[in-house]
């Protein structure tokens, strides 16, 4: 239960840590909050030969808005996400969701950028993004490029990152305007990996219509599961219960690819899935009645 | 070897340490600061909760070289001395928040902001700030009943 040996660096600057993944890229290892990189190092499931500590890059943590968006850089602080006004106001999604992120021992510590790096296809954050249709920076010494969060996932615990990349910062659309939002999970104890989650957008039209919808689920699959066909099908209708049922039972039979655990089944996961999308419908499309 | 300088209860110690040591590692044996006990070492169980910079962390998640330049508040760092317990302390004896004691130094190290940003919480509240500390003795009662004491006693210091 102790981690095997490494070679530790601190840099103080992006840019030190940008030199370092160059010179490095493919050994080195970043550490942001360690909240899951820690107990797989102890567990020595991961052996980096060499860490590069983010924590003294001051420059990456930060929330601020500009224009449209949010701007959150990486080594944001879970816990600095959840009590955020901008991230309350612009983002009420994510400012309900964060809370379910395990415990506040953890959120003191974890990072946005560690979590969505980290890519566990049970994690809100990832699910999340892809949700908000986050962009996110990647940068290496020579330069960056800007990855949609549906592209970023690439799978269970990876991303499209290339090794001499680090992930500086989210940007995260304003929600827009007769936007409700709904998140969701179920957990064997509070704080607990869920076995199931769902993330629910629902935009109304000026006439009350369903503009535009989205389904996003954790523990779906091998990343987060966006329900496109679901979320199309409630597209320019009045919502009602048989649309929100059929929506609910296409994206739980058809669109998400559980793989069932210890705590629940491939069809007990089906289950909440639909439950779930359900009630998250039911309450954006109140919310979003409320703004009107 | 890397040299760390860390406060801790607000005595400042300078140590080398190899990069991989944990800081609750580093705690026990290069401090001998015993209070904070490691159960699970992978940030599930909550005994090593320590005070980072004023909140609640696993010191098992955290190298020890990460904790230079910053300041530690452990179990130890709780009470004036024996015959005056910080008045969580008290509760928790007062109210049979313990049996073996095993988790008990993460709980109260849990308590201490959650009683801070929540100075008078519901049971729920209280049972929920609780779920990221695992206790096998009492059931979680009496940990509940004590922290509610605590609530009284530290807003009553307050007035």
């Amino acid at each position: 239960m102790k981690p095997a040996p490494f070679e530790y660096h601190a840099p103080a600057s992006l840019e030190q840590a940008l030199d370092l993944m160059s010179q490095h890229a493919g050994d080195a290892k970043i550490l942001a909050g360690g909240q899951s990189l820690v107990p797989a190092m102890n567990f020595r499931v991961v052996q980096p030969s060499l860490m590069i500590d983010l924590n003294r890059v001051a420059e990456l943590s930060f929330i601020r808005e500009e224009g449209n968006v949010l701007r959150v850089g990486a080594m944001a602080r879970e816990r600095h996400l959840e009590f955020d006004k901008s991230i309350e106001k612009r983002t009420p999604l994510l400012h309900e969701a964060v809370p379910f992120i395990a415990h506040p021992q953890i959120r003191n510590r974890g990072t946005i950028g560690g979590s969505l790096v980290h890519a566990d296809p049970a994690a809100e954050l990832p699910m999340l993004m892809v949700a908000l249709s986050a962009k996110l920076k990647a940068k290496n010494k020579s330069g960056e490029r800007w990855l949609d969060a549906k592209d970023f996932f690439a799978g269970m615990f990876t991303t499209a990152l290339e090794p001499d990349e680090i992930l500086a910062e989210i940007e995260i659309p304003f929600m827009p305007p007769r936007t409700g939002w709904s998140f969701m999970e179920v957990a064997p104890r509070s704080g607990d990996y869920a076995m199931m989650g769902v993330a629910a957008l629902v935009t109304l039209d000026k006439n009350g219509k369903c503009k535009s919808a989205k389904l996003v689920y954790l523990n779906a699959g091998d990343g987060p599961v966006d329900a496109v066909e679901a979320a199309k099908s409630l597209e320019g209708e009045t919502l009602n219960e048989k649309l929100i049922e059929s929506a609910a039972a296409h994206a739980s039979e058809k669109e998400i690819n559980p793989f069932g655990n210890m705590h629940a089944s491939v069809d007990f996961q089906r289950h909440l899935a639909k439950v779930l999308t359900k009630k998250t419908l039911n309450q954006a499309l109140q919310r979003a009645g409320e703004l009107q | 070897m890397t040299q760390v300088t860390v406060t801790v209860n607000e005595k400042q110690y300078t140590r080398d340490v190899e990069p991989r040591m944990l800081l609750s590692d580093f705690l026990r044996h290069e401090l001998g600061l015993t209070g904070t006990h490691v159960g699970c070492e992978h940030g599930v169980c909550g005994a090593c909760t320590i005070l980072f910079d004023g909140e609640s962390m696993r010191s098992c998640l955290i190298f020890a070289v990460q904790a230079d330049g910053h300041s530690i508040t452990t179990v130890e760092g709780l009470a004036l001395d024996k015959d005056n317990l910080h008045p969580l302390q008290q509760s928790f004896w007062e109210a049979h928040g313990l049996q073996c004691g095993y988790c008990t130094p993460g709980i109260l190290m849990t308590m201490i902001p959650f009683l801070r940003d929540n100075p008078n919480p519901t049971e729920d509240e209280i049972r929920h700030a609780l779920s990221g500390n695992l206790c096998r003795c009492t059931g979680y009662q009496h940990i509940v009943d004590a922290v509610k004491l605590a609530s009284e006693k530290m807003r009553e210091v307050e007035k």
